[in-house]
Formats: structure tokens, C-alpha cells, sequence
């Protein structure tokens, strides 16, 4: 009995302990790092929540969703933050995310009304290459050129599926016959975006798959203006980073202050200089300098969550079809 | 054999061995059992699973074929560097594996050394990207393994065997019949089958250096089903496939490699009267030049690429190397007390089951145990408090297979030598593991060690799953300052794994060489 005694001693002073509730938010695995947004929040949003904030990374975006399905309604989650509109549907299909109240004005290219997600950062899909050399204006004059290129696997890769999506939203029936056209240009295809970008800077490649905000981060944090992002006439492909409540969160209140204030300025002016990406909000600030320097593009192209999870898998069916070749 | 009277009972191995298996089955039944019905087979895992097949193939005779010579040479030339030569060779093997793509890039890329090299003479670059792309990433993997699984074969044939065919003046063909190739057919299906299996689940390598989607093996139709469909049945299909293809493998090699050892020697050092020719000499000096400018040249690229960012890693990067040690050496521990007991399970006679279970750790995907073991664990604990014994027991059976390969023969051989003796002096249990078994098991056991100290280091596989905030390990760090375009503190970060991966190695190999110097 003596040893019930003490463990119930025990719980009573690690609740006596948990008296500052704590908030769990899932993310990627590039938040969290040292280099990533996440210290600066997790600083930033503890200040005004009274609360512990817990950052968890799991692997990229796809890998959250996976691992979301997997925990179920029992997740210590409260908040999930990295998944994109390609995997919201899946995400809401789940019925494990719960509503928000969030507005803002958001600087998205896109309207955006979404009752489960929060935006908070967008980005365009571009070939980054070295700026002295002569870019292509579009996916067939790519294909038409002797350009190597280093893309992404869509089956492990969340870029990668964002290639396929981008083909897929400009090009609809005639995207088989563009991958056709860009075969002989992909010199090799990765598991993930790492391996991609470094196989790009040892120069096996002239151009890889990444982001128009990329030369952003050799010019700011570098001080290297050697690399440009391609701009495309066809449009760029978005990518809309967004977050979400858990409906089974235990800190409803916290989950939705902290949705409120990822759209808030205190969040939104830590992301372009830390994820590299574009904020969903302006900062009262602006953009960070540097960022004017980049491409902006004409055209923005988003397929819907739904419209992204029907063409999903004939489009992967095309893209295998015609590199298998 | 079974049956036979033995010192130690079979009883520890075979637990261990069993709880190898109910671990990988297990993980994967767990991930079978939460599937909900999803769909069969389809034309794409089938040429996944041709490809797979191929490219493991090749990779395995190509990297055991290449060994043999250069083994061979190692074994009979004594020289200066020899023992660091022979520790360097054992790094590839631990790397990462996008760190030994860029250093592999680095030399054989389209801007590589050798491409540039090339253009200096007017000459075409090389063209990596494709099977042959793939073979070569994978014999520099596992050429070293295999030269070491030889190398010791060679060193496993008594020293009084050569002195007595050099006495008899026997010539190459003579001490090739007598004494190598017994031995090569004793030890070299072993090594095929270890390295077809390793390549059986690569994935990354594969698609990297194959160039495009026509390279997709059945670990990356595993992480499709998983990641891009969220279909576990078929992830559970098939893995439960590529465990067959490995414990098919593993089979063969087993009944191919049985046969009886040398006997007894009294383990002198190991001096060779054979091969003093010119042209002896000569070739030997072109295995060990080939086979260590194919290895060293990819890591003098990497050594180069991290000096810049090493000194200025910041202070996650150490913690993170801090963390990896621990995994190294927890996992160290948990394997010996796998594999000690299994390899002498085995050799008293229950090889079937023993070595079978052993194999399987090569088979399995990280992802399906990872997924697993999170399933299991997820209702009763809290997954990121396991972390670390987690990742340290799946990466302690992820090297079983390895252990196993390097224990087993010497152990049948300290079962076959001192197993009757002791038995007449009645010195069994505790006792005979204590005086006999694990001195004479030495210098395989700091080999084993070794090995299972350097893969962990460099392991990313569960920790992905299971990572805590505050636990990364020094591979997780690497790619975490990729994705945070850092590629500098990146390269500088996986020069400190390479040194740690090799400085463990070397440390617990200590014991294995003092076996192999002249």
C-alpha cells in the first residue's frame, strides 16, 4: 500500500507540475530545426499564451498526414501545421480536424475560403538554376532543350507532386505529351528534395525542381547572387502551406489562439527569412529586402483540394508512363 | 547434428532468435491488421519487383567478385597502413545514404573528378544515371563488407595449414584446391546473400542513381503504398514479399555454405610462403590500388566537402552526435545479446531457425517495423518517451544479419574444436561461455560490434517516426540542415558522422585485427 501511496504522490505533484497547459503542434521536420521557424514561434507565441508550446516533426508534409491517420482520434496533437492543398482533402476526409474561426486578409494570389485550414504560408513551385545561365520561358521550350534538370519522386516527395500537379494544371490532356517531350531532359529523379537540391549544387544538373523564393535564401542569408528561379509563361504551380485544429484536442482555446496567431504578424514576420517561403499575411514590415529581387508570376495555378486529389493518380499513372520509357 | 551433446544449451539463441522474429513479423502483422481492404497487385509492383531483383543481383555478384581478388591480396600482403586501409574500407558501408551519393556525384557525377578529367583529354563525361549507376553505388556499399566477410574467411584458415602447404611446396593450383577454394565455397555464398539482400531494400540509391521511375524497387512501391496512398495492406503485402525474396535467399546461401571448416590450429599469427612472384605481387598490388582509389576517392570528397562547415557546427549539431553515440552504443549492447547467444544457438546444431531469423533484419523496410512498432506502442506508451530504445533494438536488428554472418562460422568452429573436450572436463553452461566461447569469439565480436556500432550511427530508418523534439540524431540533423538549404554545416555535419561511424568501428574492431596483423 506504501507504494500506492507514493505513486499517487507522484501524480498529484505532476499535476500540481502541469498547471501551465501545454499546446503539441505537429509539423515537418524543417520547422523544427534550429534554422527553421520554429524556435522564433515557439519563443514568440509563449509569451502571449501563457502556456508550453511543443513542437513535434515528422518527416514532410505527407509523412504528418500519415502519421495523423495512424494516432487517430487518440493524438496528443492538438494542432497540425505543414500539410498543403494537395493533402487537405485526404486531411478532411479523416473527420479528425475540426473548424476555425480565423480570418485575415491574406496576400494569396488566390481566393481562399477554407472552414478547416488556416493559410500560413504559399510558395511557387520553379526550376532554380545558376542566374548566368539562359533559362527557358516554359515547359516546352524546356523540353525542347538540352537543359538537365533534377526533379522529385511524387510517391515520396511533396515538391515532386507539386511538378506533376503543375503539368497537370497547365497542360490537362496534353500533359503526357509534355513529360514525353521533358524525358530526355530529367537526368534523375529523387526520393526528396534534399537529395534533388544537393545533386543541383554539385552541378549534375543545370536546373532543379524547388521554389521562386530559393535565390531568396543564397542572396539573403548567403550573400551569393549566383542562383535565379526560371520564370515560366505557362504560370507557376502554388503550393498553400496550411494548419489545423484537432477536433479531439484537449486545448481547444489554445489551438484556436494559436490559429490566430500564426496569421497574426508576430508569426508571419519569422517565416519568409526562416521557412522561405511567402507569408500568407504581409507583414506590417513588408517583405524582407532581397525578396523584390526574385521572379513574380503572372500566372498562379492551384488546382482545388478536390480537383488535386481526382487527377492524382491518372497523373502519376502518366508521369510513370512516360519515363518508364 | 542436433541432438549432439553440446557445452551450452540452444535455449538463450533460440529465445533470441524467436524474439527477433516475433519483432519483424510482429510489426509487420501490426500493419496488416490495421489495414482497411486496399488494392491487390498490380502491373507496376511487378516490374518493381523484376527491377528489384535485377539491380540486387548484379550489385551481389558484382561486389563479390570484386572482393575475392582483393580480399585474397589482403590476406597475403603485409604493408604499411594495412590495418588502417583495412578499417577505412569498412566506412562507405555506414554512410548515410545521401551523403555517399554526393560523394559518389563528387567523383563519378556528371561534373565530377572523373568527368572532368575526361573532358581534359577531349573525352565524353561519364554517364552515371542508370542500372549500371545503381551497381556502382551499391558494390561501393557493400564491396567492403564483403571484403571483409572473405578477408576473414582467409584469416579463419589455420596458420599450420599454410605452413604445412608451403613445406609440401605447393604451387598456386594446389593451395587454390586445397585450401581457397574450399574456403570461398564456404564463405562466399554467404556474401552473396548478404549483399543481395541489403540491395533487395534499397530504395533511395536506386531511384537516385537510376535515373527516373523505371528504377523503382519494392521498398519505394512499400513508401508509395504508405505515403502517397496511405494503403497498409499493400505496404504490409509488400514487405511481406520482400521478406520471402530475402529469407528465399538466405536459404540458399545456407545450404550452399554448409561444410566442414579446417580444424583445429592454435591461432598463430597468419604467414604466407605463397605468392612471392613478380606477377603474384604485382596483381595484388592492382586489387588493393583498384579497390582503394574506388572507395577512398569518394570519401576523400566528402572529408573535403565538410571541412569548411565542421568547425562552425553549431551546438543541436553536437547534441544531436551526442545522441547518436548513445543509439550507437545501446544498440551495440542489445545486439551482442542477440547475437552471442543466436551465432551459438547455431552453431550447437538449430541453424535453421536461428540464422533464418537473423537474416530477416535485412529484409524488413524501416518503414513497415517504424509503423509497426508505433502501432503497437501508441495505445499503452508514449511513443516519443521510446525514442531511443526503440531506435536502438531496431537498429541492433537491422546489423543482426551481419553479426550473425561474421560469428557463426567461428563459433561452429569453437563448438567443433572445444565442444567434446570441454564436455570430457565437464566444463558446460556459464562456465565454457566464460573460458572458451567468448575468448576465442574475440576478434568476430569486436568485428560485430563494430559494424553494429557504425550502421546505428548512420541510421536514419525508425527515428524518423519516433522522433521527440528534443532528439535527433546526427543523420535526422543532416537532412533537417538540407531542407534548411545549409548545405554547408550539412556536409560539415556528415564529415563529424563519418568520423564518429568510423572512430566506433575502429575502436571496437581493435580486437578483430590483432588477428589479422602479420
Amino acid at each position: 500500500m506504501k507504494h500506492l501511496a507514493f505513486a499517487a504522490g507522484l501524480l498529484g505533484a505532476s499535476a500540481a507540475f502541469a498547471e501551465t497547459p501545454e499546446l503539441t503542434v505537429y509539423t515537418y521536420d524543417s520547422v523544427v530545426s534550429d534554422w527553421g521557424p520554429g524556435p522564433a514561434v515557439e519563443k514568440a507565441f509563449e509569451e502571449v499564451c501563457g502556456c508550453d508550446l511543443k513542437l513535434v516533426g515528422a518527416g514532410d508534409g505527407a509523412a504528418l498526414l500519415a502519421r495523423v491517420k495512424l494516432e487517430g482520434a487518440r493524438s496528443d496533437a492538438d494542432v497540425v501545421l505543414g500539410l498543403d492543398t494537395n493533402l487537405t482533402a485526404a486531411a478532411k476526409e479523416t473527420g479528425l480536424f475540426a473548424e476555425h474561426s480565423v480570418s485575415a486578409e491574406y496576400a494569396l494570389p488566390v481566393e481562399w475560403s477554407d472552414a478547416t485550414f488556416v493559410p500560413y504560408d504559399w510558395g511557387y513551385f520553379a526550376f532554380v538554376h545558376n542566374a548566368d545561365a539562359a533559362a527557358p520561358a516554359d515547359f516546352k521550350a524546356l523540353a525542347a532543350s538540352d537543359k538537365k534538370i533534377v526533379i522529385q519522386d511524387p510517391r515520396s516527395s511533396t515538391p515532386g507532386l507539386g511538378l506533376l500537379l503543375w503539368v497537370k494544371a497547365a497542360y490537362g490532356d496534353e500533359a503526357p505529351e509534355i513529360w514525353k517531350g521533358l524525358s530526355d531532359n530529367v537526368v534523375t529523379v529523387t526520393k526528396g528534395w534534399s537529395e534533388a537540391y544537393g545533386m543541383f549544387l554539385e552541378g549534375e544538373a543545370d536546373m532543379v525542381l524547388s521554389y521562386t523564393t530559393s535565390p531568396a535564401y543564397h542572396l539573403i542569408a548567403e550573400e551569393d547572387g549566383s542562383k535565379a528561379a526560371a520564370a515560366f509563361d505557362e504560370g507557376h504551380y502554388m503550393q498553400v502551406e496550411v494548419a489545423g485544429k484537432l477536433a479531439n484536442s484537449d486545448q481547444p482555446e489554445l489551438a484556436d489562439q494559436f490559429l490566430a496567431f500564426m496569421v497574426s504578424d508576430a508569426f508571419q514576420s519569422i517565416i519568409p527569412t526562416t521557412n522561405w517561403m511567402y507569408p500568407a499575411v504581409t507583414p506590417e514590415g513588408g517583405l524582407p529586402e532581397g525578396f523584390e529581387t526574385l521572379i513574380a508570376p503572372e500566372k498562379s495555378l492551384l488546382l482545388s483540394e478536390t480537383e488535386a486529389a481526382e487527377v492524382r493518380d491518372a497523373a502519376l499513372g502518366e508521369w510513370l508512363d512516360a519515363l518508364s520509357q | 547434428m542436433a541432438g549432439r551433446a553440446q557445452p551450452v544449451s540452444a535455449l538463450p539463441g533460440t529465445g533470441a532468435a524467436l524474439l527477433v522474429a516475433v519483432l519483424i513479423l510482429g510489426t509487420l502483422g501490426a500493419v496488416a491488421l490495421r489495414a482497411e481492404a486496399g488494392s491487390g497487385f498490380g502491373a507496376s509492383d511487378w516490374a518493381a519487383l523484376r527491377f528489384t531483383l535485377t539491380q540486387a543481383g548484379l550489385s551481389a555478384l558484382l561486389s563479390v567478385g570484386l572482393a575475392i581478388p582483393a580480399a585474397r591480396a589482403l590476406a597475403r600482403r603485409r604493408f604499411p597502413g594495412r590495418s588502417l586501409l583495412i578499417a577505412l574500407l569498412g566506412a562507405p558501408f555506414i554512410l548515410p545514404v545521401i551523403v555517399a551519393i554526393l560523394g559518389l556525384l563528387a567523383v563519378f557525377g556528371r561534373a565530377g573528378w572523373l568527368s572532368s578529367l575526361l573532358g581534359m583529354f577531349g573525352l565524353e563525361p561519364v554517364q552515371i544515371y542508370g542500372l549500371h549507376g545503381v551497381v556502382l553505388a551499391h558494390v561501393f556499399f557493400n564491396l567492403p563488407l564483403a571484403i571483409r566477410l572473405i578477408l576473414q574467411g582467409w584469416q579463419e584458415i589455420p596458420a599450420e595449414r599454410f605452413r604445412l602447404a608451403a613445406q609440401l611446396d605447393a604451387g598456386p593450383l594446389a593451395m587454390w584446391r586445397l585450401l581457397e577454394g574450399p574456403m570461398l565455397r564456404r564463405v562466399a555464398p554467404g556474401a552473396l546473400a548478404v549483399v543481395f539482400a541489403i540491395c533487395l531494400s534499397s530504395f533511395a540509391v536506386a531511384l537516385t542513381l537510376g535515373g527516373g521511375p523505371r528504377a523503382t524497387t519494392l521498398e519505394l512501391a512499400i513508401y508509395q503504398a504508405f505515403r502517397f496512398d496511405f494503403d497498409l495492406g499493400r505496404a504490409a503485402l509488400l514487405s511481406g514479399l520482400q521478406l520471402l525474396l530475402t529469407g528465399a535467399a538466405a536459404l540458399v546461401a545456407l545450404r550452399v555454405s554448409a561444410g566442414e571448416g579446417f580444424g583445429a590450429g592454435l591461432d598463430r599469427a597468419v604467414r604466407r610462403w605463397d605468392g612471392q612472384s613478380a606477377l603474384a605481387r604485382s596483381l595484388d598490388g592492382f586489387w588493393i590500388a583498384l579497390s582503394a582509389a574506388f572507395l577512398l576517392l569518394p570519401l576523400a570528397a566528402i572529408v573535403l566537402a565538410g571541412l569548411p562547415g565542421i568547425l562552425s557546427l553549431k551546438a543541436s549539431v553536437w547534441q544531436a552526435a551526442g545522441n547518436s553515440i548513445l543509439v550507437a552504443a545501446l544498440s551495440t549492447v542489445i545486439l551482442l545479446w542477440l547475437a552471442l547467444p543466436m551465432a551459438a544457438a547455431a552453431a550447437a546444431g538449430r541453424r535453421g531457425l536461428t540464422e533464418l531469423s537473423g537474416i530477416l533484419g535485412l529484409a524488413a523496410s524501416p518503414l513497415v517495423i517504424g509503423t509497426g512498432l508505433f502501432i503497437l506502442i501508441y495505445p499503452i506508451a508514449d511513443p516519443f518517451a521510446l525514442a531511443l530504445p526503440v531506435t536502438a533494438l531496431v537498429n541492433a536488428v537491422m546489423a543482426l544479419p551481419f553479426a550473425m554472418r561474421i560469428l557463426v562460422p567461428r563459433a561452429r568452429e569453437v563448438m567443433g574444436r572445444y565442444g567434446r573436450l570441454s564436455l570430457s572436463l565437464d566444463m558446460q553452461g556459464w562456465a565454457f561461455v566464460r573460458r572458451v566461447y567468448l575468448p576465442r569469439m574475440r576478434a568476430q565480436t569486436g568485428f560485430a560490434a563494430g559494424l553494429a556500432a557504425a550502421l546505428s550511427m548512420g541510421d536514419l530508418g525508425v527515428v524518423a517516426l519516433f522522433a521527440d523534439p528534443d532528439f535527433a540524431t546526427l543523420p535526422l540533423q543532416i537532412y533537417r540542415l538540407m531542407g534548411a538549404y545549409r548545405m554547408e554545416a550539412a556536409a560539415g555535419a556528415a564529415l563529424l558522422l563519418l568520423m564518429l561511424s568510423m572512430g566506433a568501428f575502429w575502436i571496437l574492431d581493435r580486437g578483430g585485427r590483432w588477428h589479422a596483423e602479420a
